[in-house]
């Protein structure tokens, strides 16, 4: 069968089961878009390209499927950067389609043209040009391949106009693309080690990070820690892949995490970190990180054993596949904790919990942030799939938003992207049009991607947004206040729109709320219309994420802020 | 821990772009390349990259685990704690001076050094060695009046395979 590049394309969108895909036209990819006119595959013009990105990204994290993007090339190919180097640093599958001027006019400086694919070269798991139409077919296989396999990741396929205008061949079942050899199982005798370690330890802790959600391993993990009694802190990107209101579990852990999950971190005997890579934001300063542990990581990435914390015992596999060995070789071998020394442990964290409880003061005429997100947790039952901003937002939503499910906290971690939180509900809201989506937001990072409310108004994508607005850039203000004595430069985002106004301007609901006994009603009012909605919420201006460790030091000294917070 | 060469042998799909995949993966995490030899092998789709660069075996290890996370590396070899050889080669050229003629001749001579080209007013000549071989080769042709020089990155093989 004879079929042009941009048909090319399509049919194997289809092979790979693509239902959508978020997008911006331009020049170089005008042949694409007229085969998408023709085609069952539904595209969500976006109103930025980042937004494409980030959508793409929210779709593949809520779903665990891969996430697709078509943008023109040029700056339409530029505007993916930051997007795709926050799928990067989170390990999020997408395929980031790009159009290129023709192969011909490569190199000559053509208008809207650009190298991305060495633009990207360090911010994907892997790019391709597409150099002749012969290749296109074997090459999209192959990205969709790369972007799933392994520890997933973004995968750029930029493809000329010419290649798209060119006929070939098709023949899908001809299609070969090369082997990729990934780590499946463990040997056997790092089993035994795990016994023998888990055997010794007195104070076990599990360390539960992104790596568990991506390799689909949280009830595996979830099985394990109540069936030994092994209580549970998680990095940022590993909520959810533990039930959130289990008493086993002790929260985030490390820069804002909570007091009891760094204090029981730097005095276990033993911690088995999964699917992590050891963060800074989570470690503190690596000296002082569970100094009294040995350290199992298990990873399916070898690149990330030993990077930042040498371990005891690396095990590189599939989360999933290895905790099931472990299952399974620890119930073999009549592992049996002494119920002693776990009732023991338990009893201390416990102690540390209700010494330094997770915790804020609602009193006067302000809305607190943190009651915003208490009360969206006990309106919902946590039946809501949440997305965030960054910076004080979602550090607050981290840690009092329970989340009980993985792939329900859809956040942009390694890279801290500003913006991220509107697009990606976007995104998660296309793949589940029945489940509620709210964007917990600040009123600086929303404004960075703002143009994508035309986006959820066009297409009747019905996305929450709570936002959470301090007139600040709250997280940086906060550093400023205890670090820069107070010293406000450039913080203060008081001259913002009327976000209900603006709401209303973009054909969507704005709501408002500004006294604490405002908040309910307006989170019931929002959840409950079938619009897209923003509750603007003006919360305490100077309102800081605690606890905190500060920079440089160990995760065990945590400012608690005042005795009025924690009261 | 000691810092010190490694000679790192990978096998790559020779595609456009590895070289500079693999060039950015070390300077975008901040090691850097001493030296470099890259051909096709035997297949033509298949390319050998040796490359020397510094660092303890914390260092290395991290280097050898970032290459093989890229897709187009196939395997990546530290040839520094097992038997292998390794070779450079210099090209050299010499002006025949009135003044340094004879003396030029009477090394060539001496050392063996083979000549490629020869007039009456220049040699090339190629000089093959280890890395101690080749600076002792250049400290002895320094006096001469080196014109000219090239260098090729470290080439090695591992004895056992």
């Amino acid at each position: 069968m004879k079929l042009k590049g941009s048909q090319i394309l399509l049919k194997m969108l289809e092979e790979e089961k693509v239902d959508i895909i978020f997008g911006y036209p331009g020049g170089s990819v005008l042949d694409i878009y007229d085969q998408l006119y023709k085609s069952n595959i539904k595209h969500i013009l976006v109103r930025h390209e980042q937004g494409a990105v980030h959508a793409a990204d929210g779709y593949a994290r809520a779903t665990g499927r891969v996430g697709v993007c078509l943008v023109t090339s040029g700056p339409g190919a530029t505007n993916t950067v930051t997007g795709i180097a926050t799928a990067n640093m989170d390990s999020i599958p997408i395929v980031v389609f790009t159009g290129q001027v023709p192969t011909a006019l490569i190199g000559n400086d053509a208008f809207q043209e650009s190298d991305i694919t060495g633009i990207t070269r360090p911010c994907t798991k892997h790019n391709f040009l597409v150099r002749s139409v012969e290749e296109l077919a074997s090459t999209i296989k192959e990205a969709f391949h790369i972007a799933r396999s392994g520890r997933p990741g973004p995968v750029l396929v930029d493809l000329p106009k010419n290649v798209m205008a060119t006929e070939t061949d098709y023949d899908p079942a001809s299609i070969k693309i090369r082997n990729y050899d990934i780590f499946h199982k463990p040997a056997p005798k790092k089993m035994a080690q795990v016994l023998e370690m888990l055997t010794q330890a007195k104070k076990p802790l599990i360390m539960t990070g992104g790596g568990v959600i991506l390799g689909k391993a949280a009830a595996e993990l979830t099985e394990l820690a109540r069936l030994y009694q092994i209580p549970v802190t998680g990095t940022l990107m590993g909520l959810g892949s533990f039930p959130g209101t289990d008493p086993l579990w002790l929260g985030m852990l490390g820069m804002h995490g909570t007091f009891y999950a760094n204090m029981a971190v730097s005095h276990c005997d033993l911690l088995i970190a999964v699917g992590v890579r050891f963060d800074d934001r989570v470690t503190g300063t690596i000296e002082t990180f569970a100094t009294n542990a040995k350290i199992v990581q298990i990873d399916i990435d070898p690149s990330s054993i030993n990077k930042n914390v040498v371990v005891d015992l690396p095990i590189i596999g599939e989360t999933k596949a290895t905790f099931r060995d472990m299952l399974k070789f620890l119930a073999e071998h009549n592992y049996s904790p002494s119920s002693k020394e776990r009732k023991e442990w338990l009893k201390q964290i416990a102690e540390w919990r209700e010494k330094v409880p997770l915790t804020y003061c609602q009193n006067g005429q302000v809305i607190k942030p943190q009651y915003v997100i208490e009360t969206l947790h006990k309106l919902t039952k946590g039946n809501v799939i949440v997305t965030t901003e960054v910076g004080q937002n979602q550090m607050w939503t981290a840690q009092f938003f329970h989340f009980d499910k993985p792939n329900t906290f859809i956040t942009s971690g390694g890279l801290g992207t500003m913006g991220y939180g509107l697009p990606a509900a976007i995104g998660v809201k296309c793949a589940f049009p029945d489940k509620q989506v709210v964007d917990i937001a600040g009123d600086g990072s929303i404004q960075m991607n703002i143009q994508e409310l035309a986006t959820a108004a066009q297409y009747k994508i019905n996305v929450k947004i709570v936002l959470l607005n301090n007139g600040y850039l709250g997280m940086v203000r906060q550093w400023q206040e205890l670090f820069y004595e107070k010293r406000y430069s450039h913080t203060d985002m008081t001259y913002a729109p009327d976000f209900v106004k603006l709401a209303e301007a973009y054909g969507i609901v704005g709501l408002r709320a500004t006294k604490p006994e405002e908040v309910e009603p307006i989170l019931q009012k929002g959840l409950s219309i079938d619009k897209p909605v923003l509750m603007d919420f003006k919360v305490s201006r100077e309102e800081c994420v605690y606890p905190m460790v500060r920079p440089g030091e160990s995760i065990s000294e945590m400012e608690l802020g005042t005795r009025e917070m924690i009261n | 821990m000691e810092k010190k060469e490694h000679i790192i042998s990978i096998l790559v799909y020779n595609k456009p772009d590895v070289l500079a995949r693999i060039a950015g993966t070390l300077g975008g995490k901040g090691y850097n390349i001493e030296s470099l030899c890259v051909n096709t092998t035997t297949q033509y789709e298949i390319s050998k990259i040796v490359m020397a660069t510094i660092g303890n075996q914390a260092t290395i290890s991290r280097i050898e685990s970032q290459l093989q996370r890229l897709v187009d590396v196939i395997q990546v070899d530290d040839l520094t704690n097992v038997e292998s050889i390794h070779r450079e080669m210099i090209l050299v050229r010499l002006n025949l001076t009135d003044d340094k003629k004879e003396q030029i001749k009477k090394a060539i001579d001496t050392y063996k050094w083979k000549v490629i080209i020869s007039s009456d007013a220049f040699v090339i000549l190629e000089i093959t060695g280890d890395k101690p071989q080749i600076d002792l080769a250049l400290a002895r042709l320094e006096p001469l009046g080196i014109t000219d020089i090239t260098r090729t990155g470290i080439v090695a093989l591992d004895l056992k395979n």
